[in-house]
């Protein structure tokens, strides 16, 4: 009779035992008391921001939000204004969040796209070269953002030519046309970890998963919409999530590729422009800066069981 | 259902690496087929060139009347059921039934009359909506073959199924696995590197070794005739004692002499291997199976006429119906590398003793009856009907009619 391989049985209980002993050290008494420490720490000024922004501008302009407590007085003006007030010191941001959203969106669904046809590709389809694409792919994560800025401007205003010869012509993009340098900018800078992070879960998905796949009758096409995408989507919702803050937060690549003016510009311009042109208006620089905060916040909360759930559990005999 | 031929199919990995080595092999329509060796011998490699995992090198394949050399898994209409089950986890146990019905564009009604079929067949019913990861390792394993079932396919492929799974049941799914046969009747080519797997579930049994084609026949001939000292070390389990010997010829008839005893050789056996008659005052090596053995007090009623072998047990192995008796003869072991590779790839049960010297250990299956205590000097007989004889050169068993025109 052949027995179970040691080794498989052996490695399991070790590893659920360790993490049972983190878990319960970090489950102790004094691990929630330094934890409830640390979020308090943490949340302070965001609540401090978050008290301002509803107190009378003349409250804010004298005294600390803390002393709302001894004199509670709140108003939503800050909001109307900065929102949707017509007078030009006003905010105008309603304009710029749709901005936003206009540029987040395709910012964050074309990198996800790419890199997770890409990953695909480099980690289940055998061609010749792979090793070396995926090699220059995750090497590309060194080349700092800022380098790639001045080359990509010329390539929008100028297209690419070598020795004269016009390759691709200029994009010569106006107005809200603008929006798709900024899709297009955002995409190239997250592919190459957008690539490295979902061909790493990729490929640790089991071989054999694939193949049963293959002998059922499934194509490649059919494999990766209805195998791998469905287990590899809490890297889709990581990625995706961080590819999302990082473009709602973006300022330089905006600004540098939108420009400064209302039709194309995001939020975050316009939150730089109110510091510097409206630097003793704080009131709506606190509003502004809220409701610029609201929608990464929402998005995180809705997306965040993925980063908890184990999808593969239990498919394959570990 | 389908034929299955394998014709001169190399495997060539790059770096030279030969897998598979011109197997030629033909699995009839219907036919349970196992595929057994040490591991690296090329079983899996074999198998998966069939499901079309991996590309030939050479060679041919053909299931039913079609050349399938060139054809992706998905249009070679098999079946194939993975060592760690392969189950679509995001998927519930139904889903991941109807997948492969589903992708092929399959009735709605039709596929839920197979899935439910083999379902119930499976005893899988209740558990439908349930996902992998709330499944057993023997559910999961089910709802792999259930996979397999629901096609339909012209051949079932099977990677080592059981051995993930505990003993116990493991024997019973192999019993579940041989009716589900007998019922289907559907090709089925087996992987496994356990020969017991192999001796019970085979219609016919393939060994092989480095990639090389050993012997293929049904697993009682496999017992019986192994067509070399590789196949008879490999198959049967405790595995066979091997020892080298003298064939001499004595006043009653021939015998062949080893370690100070003799045993006659029945004319029988000489009209049985042609060809042995040649060996007589050469040197060959005998192989006798434990189960050949029976204690002589035990024994006394029926085997009379058997030869009588005064020997000391080592250690006693007690099965409850039988006893394996391990005892010492005074010879080296036999260093052929047949019977090391065969050994290595063996069972661990008859490892070697730590004092065993120049000396070779042997195995005796004899009846729980016999109540042969550790230490204690035992006669034991000998069925002199079923000795194996090997030439020490070539490794061949003598008089093996496959081995008869070289």
């Amino acid at each position: 009779m052949t027995s179970v391989p040691p080794a498989a049985a052996a490695v399991r209980p070790g590893a659920r035992q360790a993490a049972r002993r983190v878990g319960k050290r970090l489950s102790g008494r004094a691990a929630s008391a330094v934890a409830i420490v640390i979020a308090v720490l943490w949340t302070t000024p965001t609540f401090g921001l978050f008290l301002s922004s509803l107190r009378p501008e003349d409250q804010i302009k004298t005294t600390g939000w803390w002393s709302f407590f001894s004199d509670p007085q709140l108003t939503l003006e800050n909001y109307r204004e900065v929102l949707f007030g017509t007078s030009s010191s006003s905010g105008k941001m309603a304009g710029f969040l749709i901005n936003s959203i206009v540029i987040t969106i395709p910012s964050v669904l074309f990198p996800l796209a790419f890199a997770a046809f890409a990953a695909y590709a480099l980690a289940w389809v055998p061609f010749r070269g792979r090793n070396g694409i995926y090699i220059g792919v995750f090497a590309l994560q060194v080349v700092p953002l800022q380098m790639a800025l001045v080359p990509l401007l010329s390539f929008f205003s100028e297209g690419v030519s070598v020795f004269g010869l016009q390759l691709m012509p200029a994009w010569e993009l106006e107005g809200p046309a603008r929006f798709a340098q900024v899709w297009f900018a955002h995409t190239c800078f997250a592919l190459p970890f957008g690539v490295f992070l979902l061909h790493n879960f990729m490929s640790e998905l089991p071989g054999e998963l694939i193949e049963a796949a293959r002998v059922d009758g499934a194509g490649h096409g059919v494999i990766f919409r209805r195998v791998v995408l469905p287990l590899i989507a809490p890297a889709l919702a990581t990625f995706g999530i961080f590819q999302f803050l990082w473009v709602w937060n973006d300022l330089l690549v905006a600004l540098i590729f939108a420009g400064g003016t209302s039709e194309s510009a995001p939020m975050t311009v316009r939150l730089a422009q109110m510091a510097g042109t409206r630097g003793n208006e704080w009131q709506r620089l606190t509003a502004g800066a809220f409701v610029s905060l609201v929608i990464p916040l929402a998005v995180f909360l809705s997306m965040q069981r993925y980063f908890v759930r184990g999808l593969l559990a239990g498919g394959v005999k570990g | 259902m389908a034929s299955i031929v394998l014709s001169n199919v190399d495997k060539i990995y790059a770096g030279g690496v030969k897998a598979v080595n011109g197997l030629n092999l033909e699995i009839k329509d219907g036919e349970f087929m196992v595929l057994v060796g040490p591991s690296g011998c090329g079983k899996s490699t074999a198998l998966r060139m069939i499901a079309g995992l991996e590309d030939i090198s050479g060679g041919e394949i053909i299931i039913g009347d079609r050349v399938v050399n060139h054809l992706p898994p998905k249009d070679r209409d098999i079946a194939m059921v993975f060592q760690n089950y392969a189950l679509y986890p995001h998927m519930t146990v139904e889903e991941n039934l109807a997948f492969g019905l589903k992708l092929r564009k399959m009735p709605k009604a039709e596929i839920s009359k197979r899935v439910g079929e083999a379902a119930k067949m499976l005893g899988l019913e209740q558990y439908l909506k349930r996902k992998p990861a709330a499944l057993s390792g023997g559910q999961r394993q089910r709802v792999a073959m259930g996979r397999a079932i629901v096609r339909e396919p012209q051949a079932f492929l099977m990677d080592e199924p059981l051995s993930n799974l505990d003993a116990k049941l493991r024997v019973s799914m192999r019993a579940s696995l041989n009716t589900m046969h007998e019922r289907l009747g559907v090709t089925t080519v087996y992987v496994t590197h356990d020969q017991v797997e192999a001796m019970t579930l085979g219609d016919r049994v393939c060994v092989l070794r480095d990639g090389l084609l050993q012997q293929v026949d049904t697993p009682q001939n496999l017992f019986d005739k192994p067509v070399n000292l590789f196949v008879a070390g490999f198959m049967g389990s405790p595995s066979m004692n091997f020892v080298n010997a003298e064939l001499i010829r004595t006043e009653g008839g021939a015998a062949v002499a080893f370690a100070g005893y003799k045993l006659p050789v029945p004319d029988s056996t000489f009209a049985d291997k042609a060809g042995l008659d040649q060996y007589i005052g050469k040197k060959i090596i005998l192989g006798i199976r434990p189960s050949d053995f029976e204690d002589a007090v035990a024994a006394n009623g029926h085997a009379g006429g058997w030869v009588r072998l005064p020997v000391r047990a080592e250690v006693t192995e007690e099965l409850g119906s039988e006893i394996n008796v391990l005892f010492l003869i005074d010879a080296p072991p036999v260093q052929h590398q047949d019977t090391v590779a065969a050994a290595d790839a063996g069972d661990d049960e008859d490892a070697t003793l730590p004092l065993v010297g120049d000396k070779s250990l042997w195995t005796a299956r004899v009846n729980s009856r016999s109540h042969v205590r550790p230490g204690q000097n035992i006669e034991l007989v000998v069925d002199t009907h079923n000795l194996h004889f090997f030439d020490p050169t070539s490794g061949l068993a003598i008089g093996h009619a496959a081995n008869a025109r070289i």
